[in-house]
């Protein structure tokens, strides 16, 4: 029964959040509306600018967030900013690499960075999406190389990681490269705040798309993230507030 | 959009929603299809798992073959990957030689792994020091004082042991109040964020198996 009522409430949430999705993007479908400002994301554009100016090189770092995990939501929102970036960097000299700590997440970096090539009628490099390793420091040292070797200017980490995180700022660091960074793990949050020169902190990890290339339905999704959150918050408050008053 | 894309879209839409729906209805047949496509995607992604070591070993080739920086620790990489392969192949026909790999596993991987851990502790400990000189804010500082906080109610100072008032009083409550409560407010909003980024693909505004 509590099965039942729980799985109720989880399918409204979803239905709700979906309705809420297509309703904004349909109503604001001819104008963007002002987003709040994330530090991140303009030095990330500007940063891209970079890229293509000096001819360097873009390494997003995708985690290890395997796709039938609940981490694979961080997982698809890096490869949805890998494919925006890709687009934006491919009249750059050299492509940009992908590297990822899990089988399928790296042939979907391959077949983003492909879908990329074929759209902006480059030859495609299939050694550009890559699998580093398959634990998370064994990740973290076979994505070092490709930071510090290749020309790499500018580094996005998005996705499932851990502690190891700090590893790749440090190397991001140490070869003066612009390094975002946001996980979906508590403890690399806290991890990249203190190493990342760009921390991304809870949500922000999922709102890339709206930033940097901002579409109906990205900026839809960051409102009904706000009107579920703001739902949340009441919902919390008037809990407590019920606890209080012995109602509950 | 090719019609490449349009079928691979129209067919993840289709499968997402399949699974997504067998999660929430309990309709026999929902959760059967359900079931099937999770069991479909899991071997997909066993299989993904040897592609990628593929592509692994073929990037490490090009380095060597292609005498690039560092080509000497990539023949150490295709060696190591080699030979533990054939031992993992050798192992169903010879289950004597089971036990080399837990020798690869614990004299090779299990220390090598350890010591990155403990270079993180030095790297960690230097980033923080330098989140000081980089980011010079209120939060900053608020950090770095909790983690000295934190550190100073855990772990006991050499022949005085530990701090009185730090250990009892002030770590608990910075752990299981303030950080506790800061916690679950970012858990909420990962899980927003993966709740609309799932819709995000589901509407197929990102489509992260290609096209655009």
């Amino acid at each position: 029964m509590t099965d039942t009522i729980l799985g109720l409430i989880g399918f409204s949430l979803v239905f709700l959040a979906a309705v809420l999705m297509a309703a904004f993007a349909y109503l604001r479908r001819k104008s963007v509306p002002p987003l709040r400002e994330i530090p991140a994301y303009a030095r990330l554009r500007r940063a891209i600018g970079r890229v293509v100016e000096d001819g360097s090189r873009l390494h997003v770092s995708l985690g290890r967030g395997a796709l039938v995990t609940p981490q694979s939501a961080s997982a698809l929102a890096g490869l949805a900013l890998l494919r925006r970036l890709a687009d934006l960097t491919s009249v750059g000299d050299r492509p940009p690499i992908a590297t990822s700590g899990d089988g399928a997440l790296a042939l979907l970096s391959q077949s983003t960075l492909q879908g990329a090539a074929e759209d902006a009628k480059l030859a495609y490099d299939p050694s550009a999406g890559r699998l580093t390793g398959l634990t998370p420091f064994s990740y973290a040292a076979g994505a070092i190389p490709s930071i510090r070797d290749e020309n790499v200017s500018t580094t996005v980490l998005m996705g499932n990681f851990g502690v190891e995180a700090a590893l790749l700022t440090d190397a991001s660091e140490r070869a003066n490269a612009f390094c975002v960074a946001g996980s979906d793990n508590l403890a690399a949050q806290a991890v990249l705040y203190a190493s990342a020169r760009e921390p991304l902190i809870g949500e922000e990890l999922y709102s890339a798309g709206a930033y940097i290339e901002p579409a109906p339905l990205q900026t839809a999704s960051l409102t009904v993230q706000d009107v579920l959150r703001w739902l949340f918050i009441a919902i919390l408050l008037g809990g407590a507030l019920l606890k209080v008053a012995g109602l509950l | 959009m090719k019609l490449k894309g349009l079928l691979s879209a129209v067919i993840a839409i289709l499968c997402g929603l399949v699974v997504l729906a067998g999660y929430f209805i309990r309709l026999p047949f929902l959760v059967k299809a359900s079931s099937i496509f999770l069991n479909w995607a899991v071997l997909l992604t066993a299989f993904a798992v040897l592609l990628g070591i593929f592509n692994l070993l073929i990037v490490h080739i090009g380095k060597v073959t292609g005498k690039q920086k560092g080509a000497l620790y990539s023949i150490l990489l295709v060696l190591a990957m080699l030979v533990t392969f054939v031992i993992g192949l050798v192992i169903p026909l010879y289950p004597k030689a089971a036990p080399a790999l837990d020798f690869i596993f614990r004299t090779f991987q299990l220390p090598v792994e350890a010591s990155l851990m403990a270079l993180l502790a030095v790297t960690l400990t230097y980033a923080s020091i330098r989140l000081l000189n980089r980011r010079l804010s209120v939060f900053a500082v608020i950090f770095i004082v909790t983690v000295l906080l934190i550190l100073l109610g855990t772990a006991p100072i050499p022949f005085v042991g530990s701090v009185p008032w730090v250990s009892d009083s002030l770590r608990p409550v910075i752990a299981q109040v303030l950080a506790a409560g800061g916690a679950r407010g970012i858990l909420i909003g990962v899980a927003l964020g993966a709740l609309v980024t799932g819709l995000r693909v589901l509407f197929g505004a990102d489509r992260p198996y290609g096209g655009k």
